[in-house]
């Protein structure tokens, strides 16, 4: 006996087939309530944000702090409660009585932390904090250690060495392994990565990227790669989805987000890379001051407190983002491109 | 099937380490932590002395502890063959202390053991929960730290009457809200991280998560809390007995000794002592081998 491991899955449970998204989002929503003073104000965190996302992609998800990347990456798994909107998982609308339930949904999606050691529980043995998963659905315990040391091997660890050892007997990228183990491990389809290689230092990054790469192709998987990290970004995604307070202002592909950004937003937020020609300095901050508090988002545009080519229509009316269901399409919620909007910038 | 994964062929792993840095089970790495810590082993042997000389009391004592005897009153140390004299109605001191460990390891022991159950249970459900069920039992509990807590234990088990059981039941009692309240800071502090949250993305129930994730992180504080409170409810019981609501004379008891042979302290003080003593030792050694045992627990230290 050679080996242990188990073979790429089939797409058994490919209930939608090839051409139905895995993923469609519909104007979700989550308001958190905040106390304070007399009245009870609300965090719009996750306010609108429709997208779809395709078999076997990376859908890149980019934004400033706080503008609702994670809440909507909890909100995906139901971690949150939504506030509104509906979602579709292989064409079957979930938490509905005739669709998939969440129980359902959290089999085929899971998701990496940001934190490495926190999600992990600092008194289990990584292994076990890997079998947890297959033990929960229903493998016995030896069974699903089995699985778990198999996962380990899949992410390169070696479970003799390193399944018995506790969280913080491991490095940041050795416990990054360890959790994209733990998420694997009961076969998901769809895998949420939560700024997963964030904290990372660069060399581990880079290796854990090429690891969630050809963990991939592996088990055709379907990521949602949430990241502050532009040029991680792009390294790794299919399409990109820009958030601006709880909205998505642009949404493409992705080489086209980066080579012909449509929302000034998106083209501020490219600018504020470091240029790596000496010769072409950033000599003026891309964009000014701080995104304003999502208790009480700006009307109309959200961004047009900060947007340079700000017009009275920006602050009256909320601009549509257009066909954003569509595969090849490149969609931006901005006045200035849609006909007839009353911007002065707007095509005739 | 064997229970290591083979590796395939030409697997490498670039974090490999010398195998010299093999790990040790959960377990014994328990037991070789224990053994490099000689102090804890010292104060574990005495807790098991005190506690086997309770449990064979009728065959190491020299005398009957009820025997009196007008004439041997408050002897001194090694008079007429009793080692420790006598106390205040001539009965030997120390089988008097060797059977007084029966009733006072029970007081000590067995009102902690039902509130770390009832209040651990009651916390950790308060602190996973969160919201009005933890408010609902957190405030009830600071009902009853409303009270000092001697003036508690003296009424519950004045409400109840006197003896024994009525007065475990007593300080149980008195125990349960600050058990309670320890749980439920550490299940609170578990709950938010986020191994909770990944817990609950792989499908798993509250009752899974709770009995996996939770339990584990918060025994370590409950437990060494409960350790401490030990030594406390020995010497709360020994009030109640004082004040006639805990073990009734002539049962040996240590805190019903010290009060007895408290009118004796002029006329034999190192005798006035001894019981004092005997709980003095009995609860720092509980205190100092619970705290080595948690320690060596502590896969983080």
């Amino acid at each position: 006996m050679s080996t242990t491991l188990t073979a790429p899955r089939p797409y058994a449970e490919d209930v939608g087939g090839p051409a139905q998204p895995l993923l469609i989002a519909r104007d979700l929503a989550k308001h958190f309530r905040v106390r304070g003073g007399s009245k009870t104000a609300r965090v719009r965190a996750v306010d609108g944000v429709s997208f779809t996302l395709f078999k076997g992609e990376t859908l890149g998800i980019v934004g400033e702090s706080g503008c609702g990347k994670s809440t909507l990456a909890r909100l995906v798994l139901h971690l949150v409660e939504r506030d509104g909107g509906e979602l579709i998982f292989d064409g079957e609308p979930v938490g509905a009585p005739r669709g998939i339930s969440i129980a359902a949904l959290r089999r085929h999606v899971q998701m990496v932390f940001q934190d490495s050691y926190s999600s992990l529980n600092p008194r289990m043995p990584v292994q076990d904090s890997v079998a947890f998963g297959p033990f929960v659905h229903g493998r016995k315990k030896p069974d699903a250690r089995r699985v778990a040391r198999d996962m380990l091997v899949k992410v390169g660890l070696n479970p003799d060495l390193f399944g018995p050892r506790y969280p913080h007997e491991l490095s940041g990228g050795q416990k990054q392994r360890v959790n994209i183990a733990r998420a694997l491990a009961i076969e998901p389809r769809m895998v949420i990565l939560d700024e997963a290689v964030s904290a990372l230092d660069k060399s581990v990054e880079a290796q854990v990227l090429n690891l969630l790469r050809s963990l991939k192709q592996q088990f055709n998987l379907t990521y949602l790669f949430i990241s502050h990290d532009l040029n991680v970004v792009r390294y790794v995604s299919d399409r990109v989805l820009v958030m601006y307070l709880g909205r998505v202002v642009e949404l493409g592909p992705s080489e086209d987000i980066f080579t012909n950004p449509l929302h000034p937003y998106t083209r501020a937020l490219l600018g504020s890379r470091p240029s790596m020609d000496p010769t072409n300095r950033i000599e003026e901050p891309p964009i000014t001051g701080d995104p304003p508090s999502p208790i009480d988002p700006p009307g109309g545009c959200r961004f047009h407190t900060r947007c340079p080519f700000a017009e009275a229509v920006c602050e009256a009316k909320s601009p549509e983002l257009g066909a954003w269901l569509e595969r090849g399409s490149h969609v931006a919620a901005c006045h200035m491109l849609n006909a007839g909007s009353g911007h002065s910038a707007a095509p005739a | 099937m064997s229970q290591t994964a083979t590796l395939p062929a030409g697997a490498r792993f670039d974090d490999d380490l010398p195998p010299a840095l093999r790990v040790r089970g959960y377990w014994s790495s328990v037991g070789v932590r224990l053994r490099h810590d000689p102090a804890t082993l010292c104060f574990g042997v005495i807790v098991l002395l005190i506690v086997l000389a309770a449990i064979f009391a009728p065959l190491i004592a020299p005398f009957d502890p009820y025997k009196e005897s007008v004439v041997l009153r408050l002897k001194p140390f090694g008079y007429r063959g009793h080692p420790l004299g006598t106390d205040e109605l001539g009965r030997d001191l120390l089988s008097r202390l060797i059977y007084g460990g029966r009733s006072s390891l029970l007081m000590g022991l067995v009102p902690v053991c039902i509130a770390t159950a009832l209040g651990g249970t009651l916390g950790v459900i308060g602190g996973f929960a969160g919201r009005t069920v933890n408010a609902a039992i957190m405030r009830t509990m600071d009902v009853f730290y409303a009270f000092p807590s001697v003036l508690l234990a003296v009424a519950i088990s004045g409400a109840m009457g006197g003896g024994m059981a009525n007065g475990m039941a007593a300080l149980a009692l008195v125990f349960i809200p600050a058990m309670c309240r320890v749980a439920e800071t550490a299940t609170a502090q578990v709950r938010s991280l986020d191994f909770i949250e990944a817990a609950r993305a792989t499908g798993a129930g509250t009752f899974t998560i709770v009995r996996y994730h939770v339990l584990g992180n918060v025994l370590g504080p409950v437990f060494i809390y409960a350790s401490s409170l030990v030594s406390v409810s020995i010497l709360l019981a020994s009030g109640l007995s004082f004040l006639g609501l805990g073990v009734k004379p002539p049962t040996p008891d240590w805190g019903l000794m010290l009060s007895t042979l408290r009118q004796s302290i002029y006329v034999a003080p190192l005798s006035c002592a001894l019981p004092g003593a005997a709980i003095f030792v009995t609860s720092i050694c509980f205190n100092l081998v619970s705290d080595g045992i948690r320690s060596a627990m502590d896969v983080r230290l």
